[in-house]
């Protein structure tokens, strides 16, 4: 059994007390420790993923007890991508909150940035379901405190609407934990997708059934689907700038536990459950791809704009799950790691136009020291986001659309994909050449004392935007890692196995009681 | 006591959607306390209801006892679900003292787009 798997979770779990207790008043060790803590979560993060690349699943069991009646932390290919996806998103974002000056504007920015990422990773590893309810928890506590960093009335009138939208989805997610453990006696997720399978045709299947549907539409509120995402718009506009990048994470444990839980436990060919993911959730995504397009096109502010985005985004990824094919996962999770780093890119590129302008809205300002950068920035941004050759965005939409192309629905995926592209594409470069563009038609201000933002804020914009070139450039490679690991998520006997056959104690399923 | 726990959970949670529905942050937070306290009776009515017995396997004596599962399940939910109250309890206390409004609804944004 290898320790190192419960390592993202307990190292910020400590090193957040550390924080608040040791180097309360010590900004710049704070800061340090941060980042070496995020240094080596990326660290981890490869190790974790090289050692399960080759289909290993690596188990740790808390205690030492036994699934199901202990909790297990799983990594495979799918948890431990996400685990490294989410270090190397904190870890550039990090360096934006420091150098751009967002963790001196309230008090424990940092110790809160931490606890974040202890819900997040532990979210990803955990092989519980009751467990992913107590993570998501942490990172949603977590995410309060960051959400009303800074303070301000507009922000903290956002965050009471953030904090209550999460609150009834964490009671929805109580009532279909409490329904699932009511049919079936387990919580641990490998014990129910074979309990699951071991319902007998035409037994009662009802209670099971709102579980199932209970279930995903928590999952759907945490990855925004329309029309579960009004929360999203006015909370990420309104947030720091740096919590909104990190943000950009979150969305994706929804449509992650979408695709863990519904691939394992409730698969599309199990009959208690069948119709849930071809005739929901597929046309809400569609749905979704297409509001958040309609919203980058009506948006007046540059903010409410990537929120839009974001949730177009997170449309395309639904879409591409929604199939719940090979091909559609392996395609979602490419688009997945794009997506995420799209959009924590033009959240701090909105923080970055912000420096030197009174308004985010759509109006032409003068230009400031550093506009150049930042409206470079903004254009690799918007073409990664839109879809536009030659990033990422445009790589993983052809795949999504080559896995659309089996489908019964090809002609709607399709359509609403790239009409909606194309929308978005007339929105961002309405927006941009409005903000960037013609900002030289207005006569700058000799009084304007603003400078250009900090190297450092730069380099943490830069630092993703490279991670997003990387990605395109081994398109193929990364495309093929998240075919295999799409395959293990289709075949998932080795993860049963290794979860429910690894004796523990007091328990040793191998040689009976 | 089936029927009494079921029509407690059922009231209590329609309670809450009422209250939840509202415009103002305060009806808002007591609703969703009502839905908690909902979900809490809930949880522990998804290990079946059982009278005077131990959560805890007897060797001496008959089979019957408490599904110990969701004891613990419950008290987890009723320590998140009340330090989440105190929580929005708080940063609406915060909105409502810097905004001098309690609504829960965006501020009407014609005026500032009219500019």
């Amino acid at each position: 059994m290898t320790h190192w798997l419960i390592v993202p979770v307990v190292l910020p779990a400590l090193m957040a007390p550390f924080i608040v207790l040791a180097a309360r008043y010590h900004l710049s060790i704070q800061r340090v420790m941060s980042v070496a803590t995020m240094l080596a979560l990326v660290a981890l993060g490869a190790g974790l993923m090289w050692q399960t690349s080759d289909g290993t699943v690596l188990l740790y069991q808390l205690g030492d007890w036994a699934a199901p009646f202990g909790i297990v932390l799983v990594g495979d290919r799918l948890s431990t991508m996400m685990v490294l996806l989410t270090a190397i998103l904190a870890l550039f974002v990090l360096i934006y909150a420091i150098g751009s000056g967002w963790d001196t504007r309230g008090r424990h920015f940092h110790a809160l940035y931490q606890f974040q990422l202890m819900g997040i990773l532990g979210a990803f590893l955990t092989g519980d379901l009751f467990n992913l309810f107590v993570f998501f928890e942490v990172l949603l506590i977590a995410s309060y405190g960051l959400m009303i960093h800074a303070g301000g009335n507009e922000r903290l009138k956002a965050g009471v609407q953030y904090v209550l939208f999460n609150l009834l989805g964490s009671t929805l997610f109580l009532f279909a934990l409490g329904s699932i453990y009511a049919e079936t006696g387990t919580l641990n997720m490998a014990d129910l997708a074979i309990r699951v399978q071991g319902l007998e045709p035409g037994a009662e299947t009802a209670g099971l059934r709102v579980a199932a549907v209970l279930l995903i539409l928590v999952f759907a509120i945490k990855a925004a689907l329309v029309p579960l995402h009004f929360w999203l718009p006015s909370s990420y506009a309104e947030a720091p700038a740096p919590v909104a990048a990190l943000f950009a994470i979150m969305t994706k444990v929804g449509a992650y536990a979408i695709i863990r839980v519904y691939t394992m436990v409730f698969p599309a060919e199990i009959e208690a459950t069948a119709g849930l993911h071809g005739t929901w959730l597929l046309p809400l995504a569609l749905v979704s791809v297409a509001v958040g397009a309609l919203g980058i096109l009506a948006a007046k502010k540059l903010d409410r704009l990537v929120t839009f985005a974001v949730i177009s985004s997170m449309g395309t990824v639904l879409v591409a799950v929604g199939m719940f094919s090979q091909v559609g996962i392996a395609a979602a999770l490419y688009y997945m790691l794009h997506s995420t780093l799209a959009a924590a890119i033009l959240f701090l590129v909105v923080d970055l136009t912000r420096h030197g302008r009174d308004t985010l809205q759509l109006i032409t300002r003068a230009p400031v020291a550093g506009a150049a950068l930042t409206a470079g920035l903004f254009f690799f941004g918007a073409i990664a986001m839109t879809g536009l050759p030659p990033l990422s965005g445009f790589l993983g939409k052809i795949m999504v659309l080559q896995a659309g192309f089996a489908q019964p629905a090809a002609v709607w995926i399709f359509s609403v994909i790239l009409i909606s592209s194309l929308v978005s594409v007339v929105g961002f470069g309405r927006a941009g050449s409005t903000v960037y563009w013609k900002a030289n038609i207005v006569e700058p201000d000799p009084e304007s004392e603003a400078t250009a933002p900090s190297v450092m804020a730069y380099a943490g914009v830069g630092g993703l935007a490279a991670v997003l070139i990387l990605l395109t450039v081994f398109a193929g490679q990364v495309h093929s890692y998240t075919q295999a690991t799409s395959a293990q998520l289709f075949a998932p006997n080795t993860y049963l196995s290794v979860v429910l056959e690894t004796p523990g104690k007091l328990s040793d399923p191998k040689g009976g009681e | 006591m089936e029927l009494l726990v079921a029509s407690a959970i059922g009231v209590l949670t329609a309670g809450g959607i009422y209250l939840v529905l509202r415009l103002r942050t305060f009806p808002v937070i007591l609703g969703i306390s009502l839905l908690t306290y909902a979900v809490n009776v809930f949880l522990f009515a998804s290990g079946r209801l059982t009278i005077g017995a131990g959560p805890i396997l007897n060797r001496y004596e008959d089979l019957t006892y408490a599904d110990p599962l969701p004891q613990a399940l419950v008290l987890t939910a009723i320590v998140i679900s009340f330090g989440m109250t105190a929580v929005v309890v708080m940063i609406a206390l915060g909105a409502f003292l810097g905004a001098n409004d309690d609504h829960v609804d965006d501020i009407d944004d014609t005026e500032e787009s009219a500019q």
